[in-house]
């Protein structure tokens, strides 16, 4: 058992600031790490072209502190709260929207969020949407991931025969990133979540998007087997960088899963762009 | 690689009709950005049969809305959208004039076949790298629909921007061709 520990909401609100002036314009080394290796693999021009352009532009947007992309993304925030913290101080999602407000603000980040049917624009980029979790211990680790739309539109939830198997996933999995083709700013990493409740499978999409990249599913065998294969199969698709023909249509496929119910299978693909932006910090 | 080809907008039929599906360019000259509810804008003015606050005969939409400059620069971030989301209002444009597009990702049937029909260019520009690309743009100022803030129309000048056609006037589709000479790992 940890002692109850006190963490300010100004702590947690600066905290959330930080994470998305940094996420926006630094491109985390795993992500770069990849792009380059699958910038090595591709023949054609056009491809080459492409991916060099994408590693250029991590370079000049840390260099000069410039979003990496226009689409500066809807705030996405998880928190991994201690339960021997006492939040003092105020609302703890009145810290973290601030938080993302300010950020938003003061990085001259686009405000992209807006009421679905009028389309006017929330001016300030909230409301972030912030998914909690309670953890032992005293501490609170928070990690803020700016998503794009042009990806989120191309995920999915699917409800899968329970007898369709790891076959029926595979193929799953592929075709969405077939019908994707070069929509959602390929080469993409391909977050799955199996199992759970519908909203489970879409939670457990995202936060595969989490590990750090090309990592394999470490609990299960078989995932992990899952995600190599899946992960050739379309990279043999053709679509390459941007859709211009190629090797690197994905940098890596990350599969989740949990327990469902008898009658069901839902399958969940979030797709993220190249863009992969997250950043994290413990306080 | 091949040297791109330097194109200057507006653009005229000779010029369009140079261009092929995988041809690299350099676009420079004015270009619009427009997204969503802009297209949706236009295109009900059109069918209103009112003017439409932007001149389209042989100009080029970029689907983009950037991020907001710092202070002491001409623009912030800037790349290209999903332009299917703009699909349903495309003809109509192209209809009246509209030569060139700007965006990422593919298109429907129809806008395909308007572009045969009017003569028009869709280029891709690589998405994601809208640090680098704003550095293309030498002026950039709120055109129409100000009060829409970052979906509002501006009026950009360009100078080489990098792009890459994707569907030219004969029906060349880049993603077409590079799914056929690179599928099955090829």
């Amino acid at each position: 058992m940890s002692s109850l520990r006190k963490i300010s909401c100004k702590t947690i609100r600066d905290t959330v600031e930080r994470l998305f002036l940094e996420a926006s314009t630094d491109l985390g080394k795993d992500v770069l790490g990849a792009l380059k290796k699958a910038a090595s693999a591709e023949k054609s021009e056009l491809a080459r072209f492409a991916m060099e352009r994408i590693i250029e532009n991590a370079r000049v947007a840390r260099e000069e502190c410039l979003p990496l992309c226009q689409d500066t993304g809807m705030a996405v925030l998880f928190l991994e709260i201690g339960q021997d913290v006492h939040v003092t101080g105020g609302n703890l999602y009145d810290a973290v929207q601030e938080g993302v407000r300010r950020a938003y603000r003061k990085g001259h980040l686009r405000k992209s969020l807006c009421d679905p049917l009028s389309r006017v624009n929330t001016q300030d980029n909230t409301p972030a949407v912030i998914h909690t979790e309670f953890v032992p211990g005293n501490r609170i680790r928070i990690v803020a991931m700016p998503k794009g739309g042009g990806s989120e539109n191309m995920s999915s939830v699917t409800m899968l025969l329970p007898t369709a198997g790891v076959d029926g996933i595979r193929k799953l999995i592929v075709d969405k990133v077939r019908k994707a083709g070069p929509n959602p700013c390929p080469p993409t990493i391909v977050g799955v979540g199996i199992g759970g409740s519908i909203e489970q499978a879409s939670l457990l999409a995202k936060k595969a998007l989490l590990r750090p990249l090309g990592q394999r599913n470490r609990r299960d065998k078989r995932l992990a087997k899952l995600e190599a294969e899946t992960l050739k199969e379309i990279n043999n698709l053709g679509i390459g960088p941007q859709g211009y023909g190629g090797r690197a249509t994905a940098l890596a496929v990350h599969v989740e899963m949990i327990p469902c119910h008898i009658a069901s299978l839902p399958v969940a693909i979030n797709i993220q762009c190249h863009a992969a932006r997250h950043k994290e910090a413990v306080i | 690689m091949k040297k791109p080809k330097s194109i200057q907008t507006p653009l005229d039929d000779r010029v369009c009709r140079g261009l092929r599906a995988g041809d690299r360019v350099l676009l420079s000259g004015e270009v619009y950005t427009a997204r969503d509810v802009a297209h949706r804008r236009l295109y009900e003015t059109i069918l209103r049969c009112k003017k439409i606050p932007i001149p389209i005969r042989g100009e080029t939409i970029f689907y983009a809305a950037p991020t907001p400059a710092r202070p002491g620069r001409i623009i912030g971030s800037m790349g290209p959208t999903t332009s299917s989301r703009m699909d349903p209002y495309t003809p109509k444009l192209l209809e009246v004039g509209l030569k060139g597009m700007i965006g990422k990702g593919k298109r429907s049937a129809g806008v395909i076949e308007a572009m045969k029909k009017y003569g028009a260019v869709y280029f891709g520009a690589i998405g994601g790298v809208a640090a680098l690309m704003a550095q293309c743009v030498r002026r950039a100022e709120v055109a129409a629909y100000g009060e829409m803030g970052p979906e509002a129309i501006m009026r950009l000048t360009v100078e080489d921007l990098p792009l890459v056609v994707v569907n030219d006037v004969q029906g060349g589709d880049l993603y077409e061709k590079a799914l056929y000479l690179f599928r099955d790992g090829k």
